[in-house]
């Protein structure tokens, strides 16, 4: 799979045409952001089938709590393709838009339940139990980029990309060894199918079937795995619909990969980019959590999409039934009157209600293992590879949309001092 | 010092219970409440107020022992 993104007409004015695959807003938003909050805190665009973008704490943290007529119903980024003008990719039909993936895809009360179905299995204590895993596998893979003898590594691609699929595998009872499969799966949902329609069908068909065959499987031998733990579920006295698991099931995946690997990469961007953050967490390792919560809030992956189910006055913006809202969770998290210095890093900042996991009854439901990955990650990095600096800040690539990170990262590392592992790398 | 927890407001995001362990513990699906009768010693008082400071649903305040909502 390649990263291109499709081009698109340069944007003219970011209040009324803004454009979420801008070259200029994938590299860095802030700015826009910053305009957008002074001259039109609630821009809007046709591009991409139409949406409404706050930039505002406030406005984006009022509005996620809107449920009544923001629906989460439709919660990807751009429109289905009938809708999406200029699309050179739609097919003539059979593509359809509607996701099922409760509870990120539903509104009470289907909502209400399907969450608390998952709520256990990502609880800190549950998520504790991930982490000797995390860990171990956070050392193996330095082990074999040490190994590989290389002073440049993609820390992107060989390094954050590699720790999620695995750790939600082995939540799922599912193949580890799928990882790179499970990854252009995601990828082709959330990334590059949403510009290339027929991509993300087929990536969803096939998610789909993957997840039809293993619940058959856990059927006839049921185990630990969460899967196994949804079949057994009841509601109401009721076994739980097989393409509800199924839908659950995937967005976990879906949920878990692209989001965690874009926020441990962007950990390291930061790093690897500030020498003076990168010295204090090695000499002070008890600032690594507050850190991580700091680097979410800075660099904040995900950007959901609520739909409007009435027509809705905000803040004197027309928003029409049917109009799509862009939960801006990482321009929230930007907002000087939330923030105090939103654009500095500061890695033991106290005040920080971000917002980057969500706010309100769609709050992530993964979010302490999302934590637990980033901490793990970082520590186990910061070990092995004390001296670091971005090879060349102009060859990084990020991805954006739906969610944002580095995809291309090349970090020199200084194999001087880097820390070999211990002989002894047990799973 | 008392720790309280609003449980209408409460998403169960877990900042506290990283933060603060001492004083709020989490039920299995994430929700949160303050250990005991939220008493804060003195020791911990910076602890509570970086839970406070760091719950994106404003659930987590302070109060004196008479009720009453704590400066912070
Ligand atoms: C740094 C990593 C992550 C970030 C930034 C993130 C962000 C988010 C955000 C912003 C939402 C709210 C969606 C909305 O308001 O519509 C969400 C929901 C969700 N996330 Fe995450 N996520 C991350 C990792 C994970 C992981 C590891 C999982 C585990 C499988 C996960 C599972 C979910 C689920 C199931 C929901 C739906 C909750 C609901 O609708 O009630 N996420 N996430
Ligand atoms: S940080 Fe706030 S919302 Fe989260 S568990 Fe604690 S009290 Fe609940």
């Amino acid at each position: 799979m390649t990263d291109q993104m499709p081009q698109t007409p340069p944007v003219e004015d970011w209040t009324s045409d803004y454009d979420i695959f801008d070259p200029d807003y994938l590299t860095d938003p802030t700015l826009i952001w910053d305009d957008l909050r002074n001259e039109c805190p609630v821009a809007h665009t046709e591009r991409w089938g139409g949406s409404w973008l706050p930039t505002k704490y406030d406005d984006v943290v009022r509005m996620a709590r809107m449920v009544d007529v923001l629906s989460s119903t439709d919660p990807i980024v751009v429109r289905p393709p009938e809708n999406n003008a200029g699309d050179p990719n739609a097919p003539e039909s059979g593509y359809t838009q509607a996701v099922n993936a409760p509870p990120i895809s539903s509104d009470a009360p289907v909502h209400t339940w399907s969450r608390r179905l998952i709520l256990p299995a990502f609880s800190p204590r549950s998520t504790a139990n991930h982490e000797p895993y995390t860990r171990a596998l956070c050392h193996q893979l330095i082990d074999e980029l040490q190994a590989s003898g290389d002073t440049t590594v993609d820390a992107a691609t060989n390094y954050a990309q590699q720790i999620p699929p695995r750790v939600i595998a082995r939540l799922l009872g599912i193949d580890e060894g799928m990882s790179e499969q499970f990854t252009d799966w995601v990828r082709g949902v959330l990334e590059l199918g949403l510009t290339n329609p027929p991509l993300r069908q087929k990536c969803r068909d096939e998610l789909r079937e993957f997840f039809m065959a293993e619940i058959k499987d856990r059927i006839a031998n049921p185990g630990e795995d969460l899967i196994s733990e949804l079949l057994a579920a009841k509601v109401d006295g009721e076994p739980v619909d097989l393409l509800h698991v199924a839908g659950t099931c995937n967005l976990m995946l879906v949920a878990g990969i692209d989001t965690t690997w874009s926020s441990i990469g962007s950990a390291l961007w930061h790093l690897a980019t500030h020498p003076e953050d990168r010295e204090r967490l090695i000499a002070d390792p008890e600032l690594i959590p507050t850190a991580v919560e700091e680097l979410l809030r800075a660099y904040s992956p995900v950007t959901m999409a609520r739909v409007a189910t009435d027509d809705v006055d905000f803040n004197g913006c027309p928003i029409k039934a049917g109009d799509k809202i862009l939960m801006n969770f990482p321009g929230a998290n930007r907002d000087p009157e939330m923030f105090d210095n939103p654009d500095e890093v500061i890695i033991d900042r106290q005040q920080n209600r971000h917002v980057a996991f969500g706010v309100g009854i769609h709050r992530c439901a993964g979010s302490n293992l999302a934590r637990m990955e980033m901490q793990v990650a970082i520590e186990v990095w910061l070990e092995r590879f004390p001296k670091f600096t971005l090879d060349d800040a102009d060859a990084v690539t990020w991805a954006g949309g739906q969610v944002r990170g580095p995809r291309f990262l090349p970090i020199a590392v200084d194999a001087e001092a880097q820390v070999p592992g211990a002989t002894s790398v047990t799973t | 010092m008392r720790i309280v927890v609003d449980s209408e407001k409460c998403e169960g995001h877990n900042r506290c219970y990283s933060l603060a362990p001492e004083l709020v513990d989490v039920d299995d699906y994430g929700y949160a409440s303050a250990i005991g009768d939220g008493n804060v010693p003195p020791e911990l008082l910076e602890k509570a107020q970086l839970a406070v400071d760091n719950c994106p649903e404003y659930a987590i305040t302070l109060v004196n022992d008479d009720g009453t909502p704590a400066e912070s």
